[in-house]
Formats: C-alpha cells, structure tokens, sequence
C-alpha cells in the first residue's frame, strides 16, 4: 500500500518514479518530492507514473502544484506513462490540456526542448 | 453475479411507536445506479441515515464493504464513511462558511493533505459540479439550484467511490435538475461510483437508474430494471407511474374528528 518515490537524475532530466496508489493519504510524499525538485528550479521533471495504478483528486491536484512551481522558473514538467485509468481521470477533468502528457520517456525526449 | 457492496438485511427501525422500516433488505452492487422511490413519508431518508451511520436500526444489518456498519467500532465505521460521500436533503451547507470552506472541510477534517493541495481540489470540484469561481460566495449569496450543487462537491471531496443523494433535483427548475441528472451520469461514468438516489422525479429516473427500489410503508415492494417496473402490473406501482392520487375515502366521522380533534366522539 505505501508509496515508493525514487529520484533518478539524468544529464538532461530529472524522472521522479512514483509507485503506488496517490491518494488522500500519499499525495503529501509526491508533494515533498515534487517541491524539493522545483526548489532547486530543475528544468526538466519527467514524472512517471507507470508504476501507478490508482491516482484521485488530491494527486492531481498535486501534480498541479508542481507544474504550478515549474512554471514559475519556466521549467519544464511533463507526465509519462500513464496508465488508461489514470488518464482518463485528467481527460474527464479536462487537465489533459492542461498538462504535458506523453507515452513514454523517449516520447516526452524526442518531442520537447529538453 | 458480483458480490454486492453493500447489503441491507431485515431493516427495522421505529421512532417511538411509529414503525418506519418493517424489514428492508436490499443488496446494492458495485458501479450501478439504484433508485429509491417511494412516497413522501415512507422512510426513505431515514434508510439513509441508517446507511451512513447517523441512526441505529431497532434491528437488522447493513454491511458496506463487509463492514457491519451498525456494530462496527466508531474507528471502524468512520473508515468505511470516509470513502462514502452523502449528499442531503435540504444541501445543509455550513452558512457560516464561504462555499470552498464546506467544501474543503472533509479535507481539512480528514487528510494530512497541505492547505494548497485542498485549496486545488476544493476547485477542481466545484468545475466539475458549475460552480467555478464561487468559491469564495456565501451560501446565503447562492440559488436553490447552486446551493445543492455546492453540497454535491462537498459531498465529492474525499473522492467517495459511494455516493448518497437525497432528493437531489428536488425544488428546482427543470433545466437545473436535468443539469444534476448529467452530473450523477458523468460522476458515474468517470469515476465509476456506487449511486444510490433518493428521488420523486419520474423523469429522472427514466436517465439516471440502472435499477429501482419501490419503497412502500417500510418494505420493499419492487426491485428490478426500469423496463420490469413499466410492465408490472402491480396497482401500487401503477399508482406511482401514472402519478394518480389516491382513492378519495370519505369517511365523515373520521374526517371531522381530524379537524375538531382527538376529543370527538360520534
Ligand atoms: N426524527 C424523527 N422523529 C420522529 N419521527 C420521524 C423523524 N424523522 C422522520 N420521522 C417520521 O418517519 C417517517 C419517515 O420519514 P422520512 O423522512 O424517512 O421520509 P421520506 O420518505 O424521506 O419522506 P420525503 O419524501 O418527504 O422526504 C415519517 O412519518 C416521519 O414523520
Ligand atoms: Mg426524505
């Protein structure tokens, strides 16, 4: 049940590897491991959530916090992987367009200015 | 056929001498809609009352999820409700709280969440129910129609996967209730809830159920597809669906002891 967050630091990214479900009671770990990236105003966060298989509003709502964060040093921040369920979440809430979304690692790479 | 999320068995309950619930037992499954209907009186907030917790039966169970919610510890019981979002009858916003304030309040109540966290998810709800940019309104400053839409992302904040709506179109204009109906239906949808609603709008049943309950003086009458209640035949649903009155009964002794009072003998 608990929530695993590895920080894996590449020469042109940073992928913060969430696993676990991101809920009500693990969402402030995502939030400590996302605002400890954006303090340091990364300019490239990959979070990936391959590993997750469950995500409600308050994840969401933090991952909003960190791209809010990003934003603000003009960083980049983008999501990886998601799982079907996990993105229809953002799609019905309509954050799809909100956020950077890509299928994989090599996808996010390959389409931004990284 | 799926284990179902929660089960009614043998549900009596009494306010004094008044028998309410003489017996209901009920299965609900996971993801469908169910629909009480019943008429005005016949015990259908007090079984959700029941449901949640807030009044105990005189006898019977209810589980939800497995958990005997009527002789679960107060821990347990919380447990269960924290994932269950209850929307009541009369809205029952906090009126001395702005609108995001109700809304947060489970959040700040319950979850270690940060105050922007809350504060993003308290506006994230009320987009999805049409109220975005009301959160600093007072409830006093909202319309029937907002008001029970405010109640209804209060009642969507701890992300329930089990949703209580009583009489949630209720006195309101037509358009605005349609607009509730398409919220249950989206809710449903995307984030694949248990529903069950407590409702007199015919026209909203017909949208919103996968099945109904037919309550009637305390027991359960019908239960079954909106097609098997069209075709059944039974007088008492009949009444329900055609909206006729009842039978006029004149009684006059019983009629004029009604209005002098008690004390009138024949
Ligand atoms: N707190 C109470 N004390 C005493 N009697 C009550 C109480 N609450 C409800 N009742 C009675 O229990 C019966 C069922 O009430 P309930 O509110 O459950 O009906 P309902 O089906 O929800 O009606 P409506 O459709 O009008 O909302 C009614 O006869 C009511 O007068
Ligand atoms: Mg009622």
């Amino acid at each position: 049940m608990s929530l695993n967050i590895k920080v894996q630091t590449k020469d042109q990214y940073v992928l913060l590897n969430i696993e676990g479900d991101v809920d009500l009671y693990s969402s402030p770990d995502v939030r400590e491991a996302l605002l400890k990236l954006t303090k340091k105003k990364t300019p490239t966060i990959l979070v990936n959530l391959e590993k997750v298989p469950y995500m409600d509003s308050s994840g969401v709502a933090t991952l909003i916090e960190g791209l809010q964060q990003c934003n603000k040093y003009q960083g980049r921040f983008s999501l990886v992987s998601l799982r079907d369920n996990v993105r229809e979440v953002f799609e019905l809430t309509r954050l799809d367009k909100i956020f950077e979304i890509h299928k994989d690692v090599n996808e996010a790479l390959a389409n931004g200015s990284v | 056929m799926p284990e179902p999320i929660i089960k009614i068995r043998d549900l009596h309950t009494s306010y004094g001498e008044l028998k309410v619930l003489k017996g209901i037992t009920l299965d609900v499954y996971a993801d469908e809609t169910l629909v009480i209907l019943g008429r005005s009186g016949c015990g259908k907030s007090t079984l959700l009352r029941h449901l949640i917790g807030l009044q105990k039966p005189t006898k019977g169970e209810i589980y939800i999820k497995d958990v005997d919610i009527v002789r679960a510890s107060e821990d347990g019981r919380e447990e269960v409700m924290k994932k269950i979002g209850m929307l009541f009858q009369g809205a029952a916003l906090f009126n001395s709280m702005s609108v995001g304030e109700n809304v947060a309040l489970p959040l700040v109540e319950h979850t270690p969440l940060e105050s922007s966290t809350i504060s993003i998810m308290t506006r994230m709800k009320l987009d999805l129910v049409g109220l975005a940019g009301f959160e600093n309104f007072m409830p006093s400053q909202l319309s029937g129609g907002m008001k029970k839409r405010a109640a209804m992302a209060r009642a969507l904040a701890m992300d329930p996967d089990i949703l209580f709506c009583d009489e949630p179109s209720a006195g309101l204009d037509p358009i605005v209730a349609v607009g509730i109906d398409h919220l249950i239906l989206k809710l449903k949808k995307a984030f694949k809830m248990t529903i069950v609603v407590v409702t007199h709008e015919l026209a909203s049943v017909f949208l919103i159920a996968d099945r109904i309950a037919l309550l009637h003086e305390g027991e359960v009458i019908f239960l079954g597809t909106k097609e098997e209640m069209k075709n059944s035949k039974d007088p008492r649903i009949c009444q329900f669906l055609e909206r006729r009155p009842d039978e006029e009964i004149i009684d006059r002794d019983k009629h004029l002891s009604a209005l002098v009072g008690e004390g009138y003998i024949s």
